[in-house]
């Protein structure tokens, strides 16, 4: 079979128009409605009065799970003071200031437990899973391979390589899901808290109680949640007194990425039927095109003279 | 399966550029050492922001892409029925083989706990999902498949070979090591033997892997454009589209028959081989269309998400993008004049140009284009980039070698009577006779 120009452009064209509809949002997948009942934080910046306390109980609680270590500061070679600078392959939780000439807010950097995970979503072999019930996003040093794909998928830039090591993991908060949750039934952070400004419980609570706190004092609070739409929603969800783009909260549109690359590559995937589809039809051609030349290698124009391989002669 | 049309290349294999590699491939080995006992951090300057380097960004996107020779080849030869490319197809298995093979290596140098990925293997873990797991598994199954349709090239010089090199081994061997000179001769007979009887037999169903050979490129390499489809908010909106599978796809067939010819015309000349500008040309013929397909996509995808005043914005993204746009044109327009196209010269010139701004495609996405927020800066330091370029030596060196002791380059003069007798320093044993040609 020779395959002429045109039907190579009317195949082209086809998978082309497939790919098209493939990229619009299908009616069916819209992302399913936001699970409330999964567990979360609330972190209210303008309660917040930066003592770190939650910093140090984090990692009074997670250094021997997470391999965490302490950050020593240039003046401190005896790594008195754990002085981290932002999250790290050592810190899984952050206090931050943002500071202007007359406004000033921290900020809690940690993971935002998404509805959706861009990390679950992309890592090859589970070692990111998400709780189907309680909803913490959790990573397993067992099976983590290191490819540190979560860090390039995800939008908060949250997971944390341990460069300096030869041992190294993912460092990311679980909501002290195997720790302080375990024991006490809260995370360390929300536990020490002394001005609760982290509040943990149900997202479906936190909501509530977050819309009611803007509701109560609109003066104070940029008028919205952060977290509640973003990327698709994440359990952990923001208030502040200054726009969250100053705090490092990036302005982030609705669809969760991973409902946008998922519904790509399912589309080409679906059932493992377009890679055995297009197996098949190679092969079908290719095997008529060598049946037709009498071997799967002899040219047939360009050596019309060639013969056969000539059989040698004993040395 | 038309042994005929390939020959070995004489001459010696420890040559100066032999050593030069060499030295390269050391140099590359002690990094790879160190970045083992200290970690990544020590060798590399990838940060938390930039997770992936060049070794994600070259070795493994674009270095792929590069190897690609052996599957545009193979769509050609196999599936448009152009089977007087073939005796192309082997240098460009070769250079596939030890392309995907390094890519993989170096994989294993940047994860960081390679340990784990037997995990890829345990079903329990797969995760149908990530568009990694798709080119993982895609691109170790496509290794193996290129090591079998590989193998008859080295079963067939087993079989044939005097054994010339190893023979001079042993006498070399002899007086400080006295070797059982009969038992050896003894058991290269049995190889050659059991060479012989596997080869007719894999040639037997050599197909499935050929056909194997087009099908899993086509959906690894889309899945590489799949891989940046999840960075919606870090790449940018220049190259961050639903086409990316599409384009990637496109992009490594183009690159696929810009790198065949660029090799061609390098091993010819350093070889002192004539150029094969018959084959070339028509190679040469294919890229411009094939040039025009991506850039109308990319164009009509701008378009269509209107970002057609960012790509002309002339900001770093779009100068980088324009630079990628220019060079693949500029590499298709000098191929359109069929008179050029049969001139090694131009052939190399545009061939180079297509291959550059293919490749600077891939790096647009997999690290220029990518933007993880303030403060984050990467460029790669000197120890990682020489264990890129100690990769790339090592794949130098393995052709280098490979082509003087396998029949991998184009049989020369392809007419003369009796190719096999004059040119094939290997002459058969006794007792060979030519079989029916298998499927």
């Amino acid at each position: 079979m020779k395959q002429t120009r045109r039907s190579f452009f009317k195949t082209a064209g086809a998978v082309g128009a497939g790919w098209v509809a493939a990229t619009q949002p299908a009616a069916a997948s819209t992302p399913p409605a936001p699970h409330n009942d999964e567990l979360g934080m609330l972190y209210d910046a303008t309660k917040c009065v930066g003592c770190k306390a939650c910093m140090a109980a984090c990692k009074r609680v997670n250094a021997a799970v997470g391999g965490l270590a302490f950050e020593a500061a240039p003046f401190d070679p005896e790594a008195l003071w754990d002085a981290p600078t932002d999250l790290s392959g050592d810190t899984r939780t952050l206090i931050k200031l943002h500071r202007e000439t007359s406004v000033w807010s921290y900020v809690k950097h940690s993971c935002m437990h998404c509805q959706k995970p861009a990390c679950v979503s992309v890592c090859p072999v589970k070692a990111m899973t998400k709780d189907p019930v309680t909803g913490i996003v959790d990573y397993s040093k067992d099976t983590c391979i290191g490819c540190r794909y979560c860090q390039i998928a995800c939008s908060f830039n949250i997971p944390k390589f341990q460069w300096d090591r030869s041992v190294p993991q993912i460092v990311k908060c679980d909501l002290c899901h195997s720790t302080n949750l375990k024991t006490k039934g809260l995370p360390a952070c929300a536990e020490v808290c002394p001005t609760n400004a982290i509040l943990f419980g149900k997202r479906g609570d936190l909501l509530a109680e977050a819309h009611a706190r803007i509701k109560q004092a609109p003066e104070k609070y940029v008028p919205h949640v952060y977290g509640e739409h973003e990327i698709g929603g994440t359990n952990h969800l923001y208030l502040a007194g200054v726009p969250f783009e100053k705090l490092g909260l990036p302005k982030l549109p609705k669809e969760a990425p991973a409902s946008f690359s998922e519904r790509i590559h399912h589309t080409i995937y679906k059932g493992f039927i377009a890679p055995v589809a297009l197996y098949t039809a190679l092969f079908c051609v290719a095997a008529r095109n060598t049946k037709k030349n009498g071997s799967n290698a002899a040219p047939p124009a360009a050596e019309p003279s060639e013969t056969p391989e000539t059989p040698e002669t004993p040395q | 399966m038309g042994h005929h049309q390939f020959q070995k290349q004489k001459g010696r294999i420890l040559t100066k550029s032999f050593f030069v590699l060499l030295t390269l491939v050391a140099v590359g080995m002690f990094f790879i050492a160190v970045r083992i006992v200290k970690g990544i951090g020590a060798v590399s300057n990838m940060s938390d922001g930039y997770p992936w380097g060049i070794w994600i960004a070259y070795d493994v996107a674009t270095g792929t892409a590069i190897a690609c020779g052996g599957y545009a080849v193979a769509i050609l030869v196999y599936i448009r029925n152009r089977m007087h490319y073939h005796p192309l197809m082997r240098s460009c298995i070769l250079t596939s083989m030890f392309g995907y093979g390094l890519a993989g290596f170096s994989v294993m140098v940047d994860l960081g706990r390679p340990w784990n990925a037997y995990n890829f293997f345990v079903p329990s873990k797969w995760q149908f999902n990530s568009a990694m797991f798709e080119v993982a598994l895609c691109v170790m199954a496509y290794s193996t498949v290129l090591i079998i349709e590989f193998l008859p090239a080295i079963l067939y010089s087993m079989e044939k070979s005097r054994w010339v090199r190893f023979r001079k081994f042993m006498d070399w061997l002899h007086p400080r090591l006295v070797p059982d000179k009969e038992a050896i001769l003894d058991k290269i007979e049995w190889v050659r033997a059991g060479a012989g009887w596997l080869r007719p037999r894999l040639e037997k169903v050599l197909l499935f892997f050929i056909v194997l050979g087009i099908a899993l490129p086509t959906m690894h390499q889309s899945s590489l454009g799949s891989m940046l489809l999840i960075a919606a908010t870090k790449l940018h909106p220049l190259w961050h589209t639903p086409f990316l599978p599409l384009l990637f796809l496109i992009n490594c067939i183009y690159i696929g028959y810009a790198i065949v010819i660029l090799e061609s015309i390098i091993s010819s000349h350093a070889f002192r081989r004539p150029f094969e500008v018959q084959q070339l040309a028509g190679l040469a013929g294919l890229i411009p269309w094939l040039a025009t397909l991506w850039l109308v996509v990319v164009v009509g995808d701008l378009a269509y998400r209107g970002q057609l005043t960012a790509a002309g914005s002339l900001d770093r993204y779009s100068c980088l993008f324009l630079a990628e746009f220019a060079l693949l044109a500029t590499g298709a327009l000098l191929l359109l004049p069929p008179r050029q196209r049969r001139s090694p010269r131009w052939l190399f010139v545009s061939a180079a140009l297509i291959v550059s701004g293919g490749a600077l495609y891939r790096f647009n996405v997999y690290l220029i284009g990518f933007n993880p927020g303030e403060g984050w800066i990467y460029f790669p330091s000197l120890a990682e980039i020489m264990i890129s370029v100690g990769i790339v030596a090592l794949e130098l060196l393995g052709y280098q070698v490979f082509v003087k002791m396998v029949p991998v380059l184009p049989r020369v003069a392809l007419d003369e009577p009796k190719p096999a007798a004059s040119v094939d320093p290997t002459p058969s044993p006794s007792g060979w006779q030519p079989r029916p040609q298998t499927s």
